[in-house]
């Protein structure tokens, strides 16, 4: 905890901590940016007792800076994590917390740990969770799958857009975030239950004679999910289509490639990065969604994070709930160690 | 070299030839982007064969032209005829031509022989045919150690002969070269000034080439169309452009010139005599002009075709000037005097070092004399 403090503040106050004393430092080198807030924070006296200490440390600005998203993945994802796994070790208990200590004393003199196994035994053995788990990975591939085809041209088309149009346009994909998740997914509800808008303007063209049943089924979900996370996929194409030359297209012309084929030789293969991006941002959510389909799925829509959502907080089964988190989050570990992989071999190649 | 290119485009002048048909026709065409007319107005013809420059300074419109031409940009008005067909509904891929863009525009995600084979893969040729035609362009660029490499992995100079190579890995029946040679260093740059005449030569290709580098320009084409903001200023070979250019825009782009503005006070079937302002001495031309007595015109030139002497060149009553040496570059082969007249005009003159310095060396502050011949002044109407 002392050492993340410390590397707050020399992150405010970006002063790179190579003299033991930042007094020095900042009449030297810094004689522009260190007015006001640099100054007063350089001044202060705890500020030179923590910098004088990290240095000590061995703790400079760069190994600091370095540090910061180490720090962030251990505070924020490390330390939850381990929790969940210690509780998914244990056994149920009606109490506060629901859930029996990892390690007992006895008799004042030796500690017992207690690992729980039944709690990962009942998931292998009882089908239900095997199921969920399917199911979850299937929504989730289908609908990531659904939101890139719906993404892409949007993202394509905001890409192509005149210069002064994109960041309107960007703007309207953001939007939506400005109102309550939670409140988009009713809204839903009411655009497609029985007697809902969509079956209501179908039925009034004439295209439809009977309302369509779409709320309380996967599709509900599919259309939930692909709704809800399209900006995540929209945002990571954008960027990547963007930031594409024109000339590229016009050289693939030039070189007798017409348009249509251009986009599959061209903007395809270098949006690439954009399109995994977006794929992960959209489908490891998915796999944990319980929202959606809670609310638009129906009793025969199985998902892992709803499943979880019921031992938790029905049953009050945290171990075992605990359990099906830490398998969910091994599942998802394959596909992010396996992008991380094709993330550093990009760097490599310098791309 | 140049000598044996020059020799050879004597011969070769398909525009002096009435009845040859140009592969190339650009007629009346204008661009304008917005209000801001880039092209304005230009008319060309190029012939098959030919080595074509544009040359201008920057911002002039070659690029516009030269996309024109490819089909990147469609004229405001105004027709472009390529082989006897009019391209106004051609669109880039179907067009008989290819170009190396300025900015290489290379694909990122292939490997230079990816990148290479791009262009003949469209063609749906045999995958043996295009590996050869693969490998001899990569032979020819010299990219031999880096075929397998991305363009990120490459240097500036190595890019562009990937973009040169896979531009003629087609044979078009045209190529447009948007500054194809600008990140070479200077040995490379001739080789490969030498290795373009050797394909169009070989190949039968008509070039159009886009260049600041006039000297380049010189070197390689068979004529030369100086632009000037989206104007043609006069299209010649080099050797023309170079002793008789049309204006005093095209005189001082092409190389350095002395430029006197004069009247004419004589003028002679085979010689006029213009009364300059800078010096009371009358300048006399090689040519006769087609100005009235009085009229102002200019006299131009060429700082190599002068002489400075610190005694007065005997015999001449007329092209000397008195003035006093401000500046000396010594440029090895050459020396380049500064000379400064009596009315504070600068004079530039450049002279061979035929010899050893000696004890006679012009040195500055000198008072010299600076004279050339009659057929070495040209005289520009505008
Ligand atoms: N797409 C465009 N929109 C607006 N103006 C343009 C556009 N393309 C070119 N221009 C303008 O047209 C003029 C000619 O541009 P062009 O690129 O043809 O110049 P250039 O002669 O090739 O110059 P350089 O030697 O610097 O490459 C320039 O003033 C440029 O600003
Ligand atoms: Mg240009």
């Amino acid at each position: 905890m002392g050492a993340e403090r410390l590397c707050r503040v020399d992150e405010l106050s970006g002063v790179a901590m190579t003299s033991p004393d930042p007094m020095k430092k900042k009449h030297k080198g810094l004689p522009l940016v260190s007015g006001g807030l640099v100054s007063m924070i350089c001044e202060c006296p705890p500020y030179r007792w923590a910098a004088s200490r990290c240095y000590r440390w061995g703790l400079q600005g760069r190994s600091l800076t370095v540090m910061v998203p180490y720090l962030w993945l251990v505070l924020l994802f490390l330390a939850p994590f381990l929790i969940v796994v210690k509780i998914s070790f244990s056994e149920i208990r009606i109490a506060i917390p629901p859930y029996a200590p990892l390690f007992e004393m006895i008799d004042g003199l030796y500690v017992q740990l207690n690992l729980h196994m039944a709690n990962y035994q009942r998931l292998f053995h009882d089908d239900l969770y095997m199921h969920a788990y399917l199911s979850s990975l299937r929504i989730a591939v289908v609908s990531t799958v659904l939101t890139l085809l719906v993404g892409y041209p949007i993202a394509y088309g905001m890409a192509r857009a005149p210069k002064s149009w994109r960041l309107p346009l960007l703007m309207l994909v953001i939007l939506p975030f400005w109102t309550s998740f939670l409140i988009r997914v009713y809204a839903w509800i009411g655009i497609l239950k029985t007697e809902g808008f969509l079956n209501m303007f179908l039925l009034w063209t004439g295209v439809i004679d009977e309302p369509l049943v779409i709320l309380h089924t996967n599709i509900a979900v599919y259309i939930g999910i692909v709704y809800s996370y399209l900006p995540f996929m929209i945002l990571p194409l954008y960027s990547s289509l963007e930031k594409m030359d024109h000339s590229l297209l016009e050289a693939a012309a030039d070189l007798g490639c017409p348009p249509h084929k251009a986009f599959w030789k061209v903007t395809f293969p270098l949006s690439r990065p954009g399109i995994i991006a977006g794929c992960f941002l959209v489908f490891i959510p998915a796999v944990g969604e319980f929202v959606i389909p809670d609310l638009l799925g129906g009793s025969s829509t199985l998902m892992i994070g709803k499943t979880l959502w019921s031992e938790f907080f029905n049953n009050r089964d945290w171990p075992l709930a605990s359990a099906a988190a830490v398998i969910l989050l091994l599942l998802l570990v394959v596909p992010i160690v396996w992008f991380q992989r094709f993330q550093s071999n990009r760097s490599q190649l310098g791309e | 070299m140049i000598e044996a290119n020059s020799q050879e485009h004597t011969v070769f002048a398909p525009w002096n030839e009435a009845d040859k048909e140009p592969f190339v026709r650009i007629e009346n065409v204008t661009k304008k982007f917005g209000n801001f007319v880039a092209i304005d107005n230009i008319s060309l013809n190029i012939f098959e064969r030919e080595f074509y420059a544009l040359l201008g300074p920057s911002g002039c419109g070659k690029t516009t032209l030269l996309r024109m031409l490819a089909g990147f940009e469609i004229p405001t008005s105004g027709r472009i005829i390529i082989d006897g067909e009019d391209m106004s509904k051609v669109p880039p891929h179907k067009r008989p031509v290819n170009m190396m863009f300025q900015s290489y525009a290379l694909f990122p995600h292939m490997t230079v022989e990816q990148n290479i084979a791009f262009g003949l893969k469209q063609d749906h040729l045999p995958k043996a045919e295009i590996a050869d035609q693969v490998e001899r362009m990569i032979n020819l660029v010299k990219l031999n150690a880096f075929a397998k490499r991305k363009p990120e992995q490459l240097s500036g100079g190595q890019r562009q002969r990937v973009a040169l190579a896979r531009s003629l890995a087609k044979n078009p029946k045209m190529l447009l070269l948007d500054e194809p040679l600008g990140a070479l260093d200077k040995k490379l740059r001739e080789e490969t000034q030498f290795e373009l005449m050797n394909i169009q030569e070989k190949l039968g290709i008509t070039f159009v080439i886009v260049t600041h580098d006039q000297e380049e320009a010189m070197t390689v084409s068979s004529r030369i169309a100086v632009m000037d903001s989206g104007t043609v200023a006069q299209v010649a070979p080099p050797a023309e452009i170079y002793e008789f250019p049309n204006s005093r825009k095209v005189a001082d782009f092409i190389g350095d010139v002395n430029i006197f503005e004069g009247r004419v006070a004589d003028v002679q079937a085979d010689s006029a005599q213009i009364l300059i302002n800078a010096s009371d001495v009358p300048v006399r031309t090689g040519r006769s002009v087609e100005a009235a007595l009085g009229e102002t015109v200019w006299v131009a030139v060429r700082p190599e075709k002068m002489i400075v002497s610190l005694n007065p060149p005997k015999n001449m009553t007329e092209n000397v000037l008195k003035g006093e040496v401000w500046d000396i570059g010594y440029l090895g082969k050459l020396s380049v005097y500064h000379v400064r007249l009596q009315d504070k005009r600068m004079v530039t003159v450049a002279m061979t070092n035929r010899y050893r310095e000696t004890e006679h060396t012009i040195t500055w502050e000198d008072s010299v004399y600076v004279s050339w011949a009659p057929n070495a002044s040209v005289v520009l109407m505008s």
